[in-house]
């Protein structure tokens, strides 16, 4: 097996194991403004970039955690887009959810266009 | 603002009253919606290592922030508030967008510590061990979300006061 392939496998398990651990800590939180805290946990973060720091270095890693102030914002303003439609009109959470990640794609790009 | 963040963060026993884990939650969630959660959270984690090959690492940085679970996690949260309202016999649809858009306004909050944690990575990662530093990271962020979360209760959630007659019921 390639050291590819064994990476990217390793990165799916990590990944998905970190990820389902925060979504069981939002489920199971009360009140739901707490909760949703961890809908924006850093789970891919804390699943990759131990990874990427043995294969590439802790500079390579450092490069990608700037960026990610970036992708955080734009999630910012893609979790706040999504609780302004849900309040504000009657639309399935699904739709809602999927319809305004092109938020997500505009404003991260936009911002890395501004600081590159 | 800042004195007073630290000052609502003194107030942490504050939080463990307000806050409730409910453990019977994790015997709800489906099977499906376990295998949902964890696909997406791998293929994420995935095409960010890969385009990050691809693209160079500032491009695959931004992935690390990708709303990758959100969708799937506020959609059940709807269908789990509306399915709870339909066992007590209500339609619970407006229920659950209601608490959905509540679940997304906390992931809102939840965002500025996800820069704080990117930004001690970034900060500190070049310098010191990453042993060090994934645990100073995951302590900044989990600091920074409930300070906010409890900020906020503190500036809008403003407690109930008895009603007039009650107050006046009371003086009788």
């Amino acid at each position: 097996m390639s050291l590819e392939l064994t990476q990217s496998l390793a990165r799916f398990f990590i990944g998905g194991t970190v990820v389902s651990f925060f979504a069981v800590l939002a489920e199971m939180f009360r009140p739901k403004s707490f909760a949703g805290l961890f809908g924006a946990a850093p789970s891919i973060a804390l699943a990759t970039l131990g990874l990427t720091i043995s294969s590439h270095g802790a500079r390579y890693a450092a490069t990608e955690a700037r960026s990610m102030i970036l992708g955080a914002i734009a999630f910012l303003c893609y979790a706040a887009a999504t609780s302004w439609l849900l309040w504000h009109y009657k639309v399935r959470t699904l739709t809602a959810t999927l319809s305004l990640i092109p938020i997500w794609f505009g404003v991260s790009f936009a911002l890395w266009l501004t600081v590159r | 603002m800042v004195r007073r963040f630290v000052r609502t963060l003194a107030y942490g026993p504050v939080a463990a009253m307000l806050v409730g884990a409910r453990f019977s939650a994790i015997k709800g969630i489906k099977p499906h919606e376990w295998i949902i959660r964890f696909f997406f959270g791998g293929a994420v984690c995935v095409a960010a290592g890969l385009i990050a090959q691809h693209y160079g690492p500032i491009v695959g940085g931004l992935f690390l922030a990708f709303p990758a679970i959100f969708p799937a996690g506020a959609s059940l949260v709807e269908t789990h508030e509306k399915q709870h309202k339909a066992r007590a016999g209500y339609d619970g649809t407006n229920r659950g967008r209601t608490v959905a858009a509540i679940d997304a306004y906390g992931a809102a909050m939840g965002c500025i510590a996800l820069g704080a944690f990117a930004l001690v990575f970034w900060i500190w990662l070049p310098r010191t061990s990453p042993w060090i530093v994934f645990p100073l990271a995951t302590f900044v962020w989990l600091t920074v979300a409930v300070g906010l979360w409890l900020l906020r209760k503190r500036l809008f959630h403003k407690p109930r006061r008895p009603s007039r007659s009650a107050g006046t019921r009371g003086r009788e």
